[in-house]
């Protein structure tokens, strides 16, 4: 008996692993309905459908690179502490002493990649049309899902307090301070008011909703964190089940139903 | 750091070497193969000189020409200049899709991309642009989604061939089922091992960025907002910030939305076609290449201090100055063309002889921007969409035909700005509300 026979018969082995490896038509197709990981798929599919140089792979490639980030994001969670104080000096430890402080790069490059596959993936489904009815929602919350993917990315931006973070979200929160009727030097801002009060001001705008503060701060730090490590998290990873989800409702990837 | 950007140079040659030998014999013809292999042995060679004699990027026997340098930085350096030629590639792209998707073109096409890159890496400058850690992934980008656009266009004229011949579509004649275990199970299982190595190699060779500590007094010059929002910080340059950095994304967002419900083309679903969907596709692909990532190329490499524009091997200098003389379409009206001066809104009498006052001021570039949205789509809804008025109904068309004048307003602004320095079209900075 070999050493992979004998570790394959052990009591161990075979209470994880309840099926041996399935080679017959019967258990490959038992082995995706019964395993948790694999019941996402569809039992069989058409060839065309499944071809790498149909699917590009790129939606795949993007699921795979969250869970990606979500590892290495709680990694460096452990590590990291988001106050002025040593926000930076945290990630330059990653960088310079820590052991496995390549987790941050990898969580950087990551993070790029999967804008990119996002907008990839994007690009594949429509040309081949693959929003076309019945699949018109899941287009819908698939846009989400880029938008929430950029807002992920951009408010991680921030963490490493360095002068590229800080001015990088400078600039892009900026914006917030023309919002129509809601920013202090937006069009209209002055229709909210009492009395000849405004009520949009600098402390009040839709720029400081974002940024907790008048400018990039600490309580910005503190609020970019949360929405990055958690809220933003939760609201995607629930929109990523759905997306999933009618995916088989919708019949598969593509094509009419 | 020379010595490493050095290697990067290198391993992209020698890159390339292996994969012109493939090449080579992929080619049956002995006489074309005998170009390739020429060609591959003379990168070869380069290559070991390159290797043996660890020079610095500037001393590579194989340089650009400062004449080429110097025309390529007259394209990149002028907004008229890259855009219209942007526009020109992507008509090109359409236009002569047949032909570009042939492998041995796309082929050179890329040999042609990866020896401009690598080439180009001798030059200071340009290096000091592109080797910028963040700025990598938008290299990376560029190449894979060409790849994929060339694929697009690829499987899409087989395709048309395909239907003009009355033969099945390329998809239609896989339609057996097979397994997901093993088909797909094994692909997307090497698909997370390649990736997970490439992510690993990806964060040993290269660093993530990390600057000075932050400091709020000190601003950089230039100010990047993170390059995929490049394009809508480019967008600042033609509109005031509540439109480009509010209306304008919340229009994209939206209208990306709405496209499986303005799209009542129910042909191109389920496999690749240029034919069986034209308008759609040209209109998706003018706003995702020559608008979006255009624009992010433009807002990365080459806007420079004072957001001025650099070519790509020039120096970034902080002194550079450019003649900024733009003008509003109330100024041209009044001051230029009737010759007098702007009528002022009096701050201290009642708001609607005030209003009266800026309605006068801006009365023309108010109607024009009232026509654009309000008319002119009924105007288009007669003549050239007609059909598709009838076809969609009056609340989709409308959303349609909003969201392509939308679309359109950025071109506009732009053609405006160049031919006429118009600044705004409506300017009425006592409401912040400038078109």
């Amino acid at each position: 008996m070999s050493i992979g026979e004998t570790i394959r018969n052990s009591q161990i082995w075979r209470s994880i692993f309840r099926h041996p490896a399935p080679t017959d038509r019967r258990n490959r197709a038992v082995v995706v309905l019964t395993n948790f990981f694999l019941h996402l798929h569809p039992v069989s599919a058409q060839k065309g459908g499944i071809a790498l140089s149909y699917t590009w792979c790129m939606g795949g490639v993007t699921f795979f690179l969250f869970l990606v980030e979500a590892l290495t994001g709680v990694l460096l969670m452990f590590y990291y502490r988001p106050t002025l104080e040593w926000a930076f000096t945290d990630i330059r430890a990653l960088r310079d002493v820590t052991t496995l402080g390549i987790m941050r790069e990898i969580h950087r490059w990551g993070a790029h990649a999967m804008v990119i596959t996002v907008w990839l993936h994007m690009y594949r489904v429509f040309l081949t049309g693959s929003y076309k009815p019945p699949r018109e929602f899941n287009w819908v919350i698939g846009v989400l899902l880029l938008v929430l993917t950029l807002l992920l990315s951009f408010t991680g931006y921030l963490l490493p307090w360095d002068q590229l973070a800080i001015w990088a979200i400078t600039v892009g929160s900026n914006m917030a301070r023309a919002h129509p009727v809601l920013g202090h030097e937006g069009p209209g801002f002055q229709l909210l008011n009492i009395g000849g009060y405004d009520l949009i001001t600098n402390a009040s705008d839709a720029r400081f909703l974002l940024l907790g503060a008048r400018n990039v701060g600490e309580e910005t730090l503190n609020r970019f964190y949360i929405l990055h490590c958690v809220a933003i998290p939760v609201v995607v990873s629930l929109l990523i089940a759905i997306h999933f989800w009618r995916v088989r409702k919708d019949g598969g990837i593509s094509q009419p139903l | 750091m020379l010595l490493f950007l050095a290697n990067i140079g290198w391993t992209m040659r020698s890159y390339k070497r292996d994969g012109y030998y493939e090449s080579v014999l992929g080619f049956q013809h002995i006489p074309k193969a005998t170009v390739w292999a020429f060609y591959a042995a003379f990168l070869m060679l380069l290559a070991v000189t390159h290797l043996t004699s660890r020079s610095a990027p500037e001393e590579f026997l194989l340089r650009l020409p400062e004449w080429f340098k110097l025309s390529v930085d007259v394209i990149f350096r002028d907004a008229r200049i890259y855009f219209g030629l942007s526009v020109a590639a992507f008509v090109g792209m359409i236009v002569w899709r047949e032909f570009l998707t042939r492998d041995t073109v796309g082929w050179i096409l890329f040999n042609v991309g990866c020896l401009f890159l690598g080439l180009s890496m001798t030059d200071y400058d340009f290096r000091q642009i592109v080797g910028k850690p963040d700025n990598v992934p938008i290299v990376g980008m560029l190449f894979i989604g060409g790849y994929f656009t060339w694929l697009y266009f690829k499987k899409a004229v087989d395709n048309d061939r395909r239907v003009a011949e009355g033969r099945p579509l390329a998809e239609q004649e896989l339609k057996e089922q097979v397994l997901v275990w093993p088909d797909l199970v094994y692909t997307e299982m090497l698909c997370m091992i390649l990736l997970t190595a490439l992510l690993i190699v990806w964060g040993v060779f290269l660093q993530a960025p990390l600057e000075e500590p932050g400091q709020a007094v000190k601003t950089p010059n230039p100010s990047k907002a993170p390059w995929y929002f490049l394009g809508l910080q480019e967008m600042l340059v033609y509109f005031d910030p509540w439109l480009a950095g509010v209306v304008l994304p919340l229009v994209i967002v939206q209208g990306l939305m709405a496209i499986p419900y303005i799209d009542f083309n129910k042909k191109g679903n389920g496999y690749y076609s240029f034919a069986d969907r034209k308008f759609s596709v040209i209109i998706f692909l003018f706003g995702f290449i020559p608008l979006w990532v255009g624009m992010i190329v433009l807002g990365t490499f080459i806007r420079g201090p004072n957001w001025n524009m650099f070519g790509l091997y020039e120096f970034w200098d902080v002194h550079k100055l450019e003649v900024l003389n733009n003008r509003n379409l109330s100024e041209i009206i009044w001051v230029v063309n009737l010759e007098q001066p702007l009528p002022k809104p009096d701050p201290a009498s009642g708001l609607i002889s005030q209003c009266l006052a800026i309605f006068m001021r801006e009365g023309v570039g108010i109607l024009m921007v009232i026509g654009y949205f309000m008319a002119l789509p009924n105007l288009m809804a007669l003549t050239f969409l007609r059909k598709f008025y009838v076809r969609m109904g009056v609340i989709r068309y409308m959303v349609l035909a909003n969201l392509l004048l939308f679309m359109a307003l950025l071109p506009i602004k732009m053609v405006l700005r160049w031919a006429f320095n118009l600044k705004y079209i409506v300017a009425i900075p006592e409401w912040f509300f400038n078109i």
